[in-house]
């Protein structure tokens, strides 16, 4: 007779990494940020990213609040800014992996002028865009990403701005590597991301998150499990798209994939290497931060 | 602590104010800066730009001032000591991130070479009416520290100073010069390091477990300082927060935490203060100045001296914060205090404040654009002096 | 004994429902019972059928669930090892 021994509970893979004295956290029964989160864990646990000295910074929103709720090395910064400053952490210790995890308003609103000029420089930032096409925090107003007809508080007859297409806009500036999945994608969500963390460049993923309280509601769509359906519905996967042709509507196809993967010299070796070229043996190139 | 000796251009130069902030913020150890050009402040990063990859520093131009000012926070949490620089406009779009470097406690230094303002003024000539914006600019309960230089030579060794204090009571500190102290180039001496005493980054040596970035500790009651990749799983956020950095957006923490954010300075104002005083004891009138108008001051001093007129000069090196012990003792045995300043009143009004009426106060004011003419400065004693 | 088992931290769930609508073998119900924030949190309600693949926890916003695979059963006393299970390699090649 073989000896009975209790069963051992192997822990979630995410517990390590969050910052369990603040659970539960805020977001809304149904959002999708959670998600991302673990899918951003299991991208982190398959990767050879040493977690030390991985940093994840965010500005102000429902997704900001992923750099409070993670147990590395986080930054809450203000609106719109957690690209300069994740740029500044990044330069100042090139061996830092700088991780910009923002929603779509704090990268592409306030946030817009920074994200183009980090994909110009193709700084190594690695830059997750959870996209619940909402001003979500503040109480649901219209986000440069809201497809047009749909209810929000500051468009209450409807929205009639034409949306940023956010793929298309990265790819023109100059990002390496842009992907979008939704919150329903959860493998091939964490799969983009360990591909992401592994390329050097700027990174970027959109990923489409429902916000029940305020998006969904408002427009009479259900929770987050209708959003998540409707997800699984519409999108279909197709690598390689134009992006230029995967905008989004209220109720239409969504084309998930990995939109861009190319090659283009990061700015620090850019950087690096010009002032080698110029300056030879005079130039002290920064390999660590040095601090007296 | 001495200074590094890479960044020190030790010697005797003939440079301008913006170029000798530069070589002060090297000699303090800063290795990282983020700028926007704007007259008349571009030179200083122009300088830095140049001397930064020989001596292991890093220069990025930014997109604006909003990114160049959170972007040297970034690299003071990747570890160095860092800057930026700009002038009035600048300024304003700076002034969310002064208060979440405030509330951050992250140390490190903006300069502000002050020109005619308001809004786009006079790019190219000086003012100083930035001085109430410096203290008050962001939203919020706070304090911070500033410093006036009224020559090139003080440029180096105040930007030196406020990296040095920056670093030990964790908080921004500001270099708030002029276009015209900032383009006057005179003899600046630069000592060899080792004649230089740099405060070096307060880091922790504690452990993870029982380290917090925000508990106060020391004689200045100010948090030791960590950096990300060195396994501390720091969190920093602008919202209210605890020692360990979590938010706790609650009334009781609110009152701890903001009034200790400012009492690490209020506590420490003697310590802080740094003034010029010739002559004082004994004087009937005390002419109260800072920067390029310090020096306009001296003329009509010497004007009024000639004249009989019992006269003595208090000048602020540091304007914020203010030295109301050093007003209070000189104004019960004076007949007035004149203050000059190339603004509509500004730093007048903290004198008369602290003043509390026991001596007149005149103010002496300039809407900017050149300095003042001593004959007016001059007036003005004559005028206290009857 | 299922391949694999879930555990629910039930204070953290807010009934998404998420894992109840996406595990693919349908392993999951919202039970009735209610945790203190008036959530009804899941239940296995055909826990045999748990393969441990942790999608629900991949799925779950609220780190509430996550599914994990029993460990295999070990050797009897004797040493003969356990039959293998229905359609697996070794099986398919032994019926060559």
């Amino acid at each position: 007779m073989s000896t009975e021994t209790l069963p051992i509970i192997p822990p979630n893979p995410v517990e390590e990494f969050l910052r369990t004295d603040r659970m539960p956290h805020i977001w809304c029964p149904g959002c999708g940020i959670g998600t991302t989160v673990n899918c951003f864990v299991r991208a982190l646990l398959g990767s050879k990213t040493d977690l030390t000295k991985l940093a994840v910074v965010s500005g102000i929103g429902c997704t900001g609040r992923v750099a409070g709720y993670v147990n590395l090395d986080s930054f809450h910064t203000t609106h719109g800014r957690a690209i300069p400053f994740a740029t500044g952490l990044k330069l100042a210790n090139p061996k830092m992996t700088v991780v910009v995890y923002s929603g779509d308003g704090d990268l592409f609103a306030i946030g817009g002028n920074h994200l183009i000029h980090a994909a110009r420089r193709n700084l190594d930032l690695k830059v997750i865009c959870v996209n619940n096409l909402i001003y979500a925090m503040t109480g649901g107003q219209t986000a440069p990403t809201t497809p047009g007809d749909v209810i929000t508080s500051t468009a209450p007859y409807g929205t009639y701005d034409p949306a940023f297409n956010l793929p298309y806009l990265c790819e023109a500036a100059g990002a390496v590597y842009v992907a979008r999945w939704t919150t329903f994608h959860v493998m091939q969500l964490a799969k983009s991301m360990r591909e992401m963390f592994s390329k050097k460049g700027f990174g970027f993923i959109e990923i489409l998150s429902p916000c029940p309280t305020l998006y969904q509601r408002r427009n009479k769509m259900g929770d987050g499990l209708d959003a998540m359906k409707f997800y699984k519905q519409v999108s279909k996967i197709k690598h390689g798209t134009p992006t230029a042709e995967v905008g989004l509507t209220k109720s239409g196809e969504i084309i998930v994939g990995k939109f861009v993967d190319r090659e283009r010299p990061d700015y620090t070796s850019m950087m690096q290497e010009h002032f080698q070229q110029e300056l030879g043996d005079k130039y002290i190139k920064v390999e660590e931060p040095v601090c007296s | 602590m001495h200074a590094d000796p890479t960044g020190v251009l030790t010697g005797s130069h003939f440079m301008d104010g913006d170029h000798a902030c530069c070589e002060g913020a090297l000699a303090a150890g800063a290795r990282f800066a983020a700028g926007y050009p704007i007259t008349p402040s571009t030179e200083v990063v122009e300088r830095f730009s140049q001397r930064a990859p020989k001596v292991g520093g890093t220069f990025i131009q930014m997109e604006d001032e909003l990114a160049a000012s959170i972007t040297i926070l970034g690299a003071v949490w990747g570890g160095v000591k860092a800057f930026t620089v700009t002038s009035g406009p600048g300024f304003s779009l700076m002034m969310e991130h002064i208060g979440y470097a405030v509330m951050t406690e992250t140390p490190c230094v903006f300069i502000n070479v002050q020109r005619g303002g308001p809004s786009t003024g006079l790019p190219t000539l000086p003012g100083q009416a930035d001085m109430m914006q410096a203290r008050w600019g962001s939203h919020g309960d706070y304090e911070i520290i500033a410093l006036c230089p009224n020559s090139p030579q003080e440029c180096f060794e105040l930007t030196v100073k406020a990296f040095n204090l920056s670093e030990k009571y964790r908080l921004p500190v500001f270099v708030m010069l002029d276009e015209v102290v900032g383009h006057m180039t005179e003899k600046v001496v630069i000592p060899a390091a080792d004649q230089i005493e740099v405060e070096p980054r307060h880091f922790t040596t504690k452990d993870p477990e029982s380290f917090r970035l925000f508990q106060p500790c020391g004689e200045e009651q100010t948090p030791e300082m960590a950096r990300a990749g060195d396994g501390y799983h720091l969190h920093v956020t602008g919202l209210t927060h605890d020692e360990r950095g979590y938010p706790n957006m609650t009334p009781p923490m609110q009152d701890k935490l903001v009034k200790r954010l400012c009492t690490k300075i209020r506590d420490n104002v003697s310590k802080i203060t740094i003034t010029d005083q010739h002559e004082v004891e004994g004087a009937d009138v005390v002419v109260v100045s800072y920067g390029i108008t310090s020096r306009v001051a001296e003329r009509a001093i010497s004007l009024a001296k000639q004249k009989g007129i019992k006269v003595g000069s208090l000048r602020l090196i540091t304007a914020w914060p203010f030295p109301d012990h050093v007003i209070k003792a000189i104004a019960p045995n004076v007949k007035g205090l004149v203050v000059p300043e190339l603004n509509l009143g500004q730093m007048v009004r903290e004198v008369e404040r602290a003043a509390a009426g026991r001596c007149r106060v005149l103010h002496v004011p300039h809407a900017g654009g050149t300095v003042h003419d001593p004959q007016v400065i001059l007036k003005a004693i004559q005028e206290v002096a009857r | 004994m299922a391949k694999g088992a879930v555990q629910i931290v039930v204070e953290r769930c807010k009934a998404c429902g998420f894992c109840v609508e996406f595990c693919p073998t349908h392993v999951l119900a919202l039970s009735s019972a209610f945790n203190s924030q008036g959530y009804h949190p899941p239940h296995a309600v055909a826990p045999d059928k748990c393969s441990g693949c942790d999608l629900c926890g991949m799925f779950c916003p609220d780190f509430a669930i996550h599914g994990y695979r029993n460990a295999k059963p070990a050797k009897d006393a004797d040493g003969a090892a356990e039959p293998p299970a229905t359609g697996s390699k070794e099986e398919t090649d032994n019926a060559r």
